[in-house]
């Protein structure tokens, strides 16, 4: 596995077309079909990518507009955008039917496998006391996976949740140094140990070992946890309401 | 301890300046420019001078530089490679994250602002009109000195009549919530939170999350700076009246309403969570109770102030997290004549032309930006923006919470437009000298 070569191809393109693509003189996120085949050419994919151009312009529309209403699944070209928008700390990753979201990929550092799976356990803790610590990152879920590839053990983080990607890098930065405690990245080959102090060392870190989904489904696409966990509330609210009427 | 003497006055002291004048500057021959700062540097007050002065001095003079302005003035590679990559980039790079696309990109901007060729800004506050007046002739008399140093554009600034307090084009008080820096004395005002840490404006100072780090080298050079984003933001007063005629209805009462629902405040100051049906004058002008309110406690749904209304996005309060770390100071100025009230509007560029300091432009301003005012999905609200300095094309919303429902607006038009911006380095009183001795 090469997360790492696969961040460096990804960022190197970034570097290579960022110029052209602030020139562009992009607007809000693409909506018409137009817009969504010429998306569909500038990431240079095949013939299929274009067929699907309208399935991809009505996605982009009712990820803006936060459609539930049905199923939906998207295709997502292999940069992980469709189109080049640059974020704070680099391209921004689009909305899908499963939210935003990243799936983290790296190398443990040798015999470090039984301390990270024990961090585990820390966070296991730490919700319990504290039910809402993890809040501020508008998450939805968290899968934690360790897995081997002939003698080395790699972990997987994934996490699907509501704010940009940048932004949910950031809030947690800050969230772990205030709450003083450590990160299970520290036992990640090639994580910076100055972390703490240096948020955009973090946030290339992450990026680089981003791999981004090629498809991603929803069976309430769109829907972000607080929508979810208000409509749970009116029907509570609703029960209850009824119970009182009996 | 804050090193006042170092400071320059901007990043602390708010003057008593009812003009002023921004001049835009560009240097072709690093010595020429270099002769330029060590002329004006003494010029400059520290906020230690500016504080002793402020009752008898009647103009107060800052200096800033971009990164390639650095590199103008003959700095090395070594050190500008120490800036962080936003401030490097420069805001024309950053166009498209901080939401100046469409109408608001740089290819519209004026004043020569897009260009590379933007080196530094020097900016004026004058007491008033004449002195104004009297320190520009100074300043281009000097300029005359120095062929090597071009003024691609400079804009006057003056405040808005009756001149009882600060306001903006469109008619709102100004200058209600500002953080207060720790160290400084100075006490905020109730409900504007706990003092914030001097590393979160200003260089070589601990911050909210601890001892400063990599700063800018050497340590003279950054030591009291601060990085300050500069907007120039032009207001369409005859858009924005038009806007309250046709959406508010024909009495004053209903446009005064919808005003203050946009803004989050009416336009006498007094906040919407205190004053939720109608103005309350003396409130506005009440710099101990007009900030004294917060959010998820007082205003949950945003009865009083809607989630999306401006200042609910320029400062959540209880409503975010990591509030310390996301703060700005801002300093500036209206410029352009008001609009007479009842009159069409007559075509001529007014707005604001304001910075905003931070101690770091990507987790404070560009947050801001970013997020904050034109992330569509803000509070999830869907589809909104900020609707006074958010990026409006005429396809976003905006959503006032009312019983018994809420009243939408839809395809909200553009009430501003970025006319220009940068980001510049602002540095300390010494860092200037050493600038100013290079090479």
């Amino acid at each position: 596995m090469s997360k790492q070569q696969f961040g460096e191809t990804t960022r190197r393109k970034f570097l290579g077309t960022a110029t052209a693509a602030t020139a562009a003189s992009l607007t809000a996120p693409a909506a018409g079909n137009a817009e969504a085949a010429k998306s569909a050419r500038s990431v240079g994919t095949t013939k299929l990518a274009e067929a699907n151009s309208e399935i991809q312009a009505q996605l982009l529309e009712r990820a803006k507009e936060g459609d539930w209403t049905k199923p939906a699944a998207m295709a997502i070209p292999k940069e992980g955008y469709f189109t080049l928008e640059q974020g704070r700390y680099g391209p921004i990753y689009p909305k899908t039917p499963a939210n935003y979201g990243f799936t983290i990929v790296a190398k443990v550092k040798p015999g470090r496998d039984d301390i990270v799976r024990q961090y585990g356990k820390t966070i296991e803790k730490a919700v319990a006391e504290s039910p809402f610590v993890l809040a501020p990152l508008k998450l939805h879920y968290l899968r934690w996976v360790l897995f081997n590839i002939g003698s080395d053990t790699y972990f997987m983080y994934q996490g699907i949740f509501d704010t940009d990607f940048d932004k949910y890098t950031e809030d947690a930065i800050m969230l772990f140094t205030q709450a003083g405690v450590n990160t299970v990245f520290e036992n990640l080959e090639g994580f910076p140990a100055d972390w703490k102090t240096n948020t955009p060392a973090f946030v290339k870190f992450v990026r680089e070992h981003q791999c981004p989904s090629f498809l991603e489904y929803g069976e309430y696409p769109f829907v972000t946890a607080d929508e979810v966990k208000k409509a749970l509330k009116v029907k509570a609210a609703m029960s209850s309401m009824l119970d009182q009427m009996q | 301890m804050l090193e006042f003497d170092d400071i320059q006055h901007i990043l602390v002291t708010r003057v008593p300046a009812l003009t002023g004048r921004y001049e835009f500057l560009s240097f072709r021959q690093p010595a020429q420019g270099r002769a330029w700062l060590a002329g004006i540097i003494d010029k400059v007050a520290s906020a230690k001078e500016a504080q002793a002065s402020v009752q008898t001095e009647n103009r107060w003079v800052s200096v800033a530089f971009t990164w390639s302005g650095l590199r103008a003035l003959g700095l090395d590679e070594a050190p500008l490679a120490t800036f962080p990559e936003e401030f490097r980039q420069g805001m024309v790079a950053r166009a498209q994250m901080l939401g100046d696309t469409g109408a608001n990109h740089p290819d519209h901007w004026i004043g020569g602002l897009a260009s590379p060729d933007l080196h530094a800004i020097a900016i004026l506050f004058a007491r008033d009109p004449s002195e104004r007046q009297r320190s520009t002739q100074e300043h281009q008399a000097f300029l005359a000195q120095i062929p090597g140093v071009q003024v691609l554009s400079t804009l006057d600034l003056d405040a808005l009549p009756p001149f009882d307090y600060a306001r903006d084009h469109f008619g709102y008080r100004d200058r209600l919530s500002q953080p207060e820096i720790e160290g400084t004395g100075i006490e905020p005002t109730r409900g504007s939170g706990a003092p914030i840490k001097a590393g979160e404006f200003i260089l070589g100072y601990p911050d909210e999350n601890g001892p400063p780090v990599g700063l800018p080298q050497p340590d003279i050079l950054s030591r009291n700076g601060s990085y300050m984003a500069y907007r120039r933001l032009q207001e369409h007063v005859g858009a924005f009246r038009d806007f309250l005629r046709q959406q508010g209805g024909p009495s004053t009462e209903e446009q005064e309403w919808l005003a203050a629902k946009l803004m989050g405040r009416w336009r006498s100051g007094a906040p919407l969570v205190l004053a939720p049906d109608k103005d309350d004058r003396a409130l506005g002008a009440d710099p101990q109770r007009n900030n004294n309110f917060d959010y998820a406690r007082m205003d949950p749904h945003g009865y009083a102030v809607p989630l999306g209304a401006h200042i609910r996005r320029m400062n959540p309060r209880d409503t975010a997290v990591n509030m310390q770390r996301r703060r700005m100071i801002r300093r500036g100025a209206t410029y352009g004549p008001p609009l007479p009230e009842g009159a069409p509007d007559d075509g001529v560029d007014r707005g604001i032309a304001a910075f905003v300091l931070c101690a770091s432009l990507v987790r404070q301003f560009e947050f801001a930006q970013n997020v904050w005012i034109n992330d569509p999905n803000f509070h999830e609200l869907g589809n909104e923006r900020d609707p006074i300095i958010g990026n409006q094309d005429g396809t976003f919303d905006m959503t006032i919470p009312r019983r018994p429902i809420r009243r939408k607006i839809t395809g909200l038009p553009a009430f501003t437009t970025v006319k220009g911006g940068a980001y510049f380095f602002l540095p300390g009183i010494k860092a200037l000298r050493y600038l100013s001795t290079l090479g």
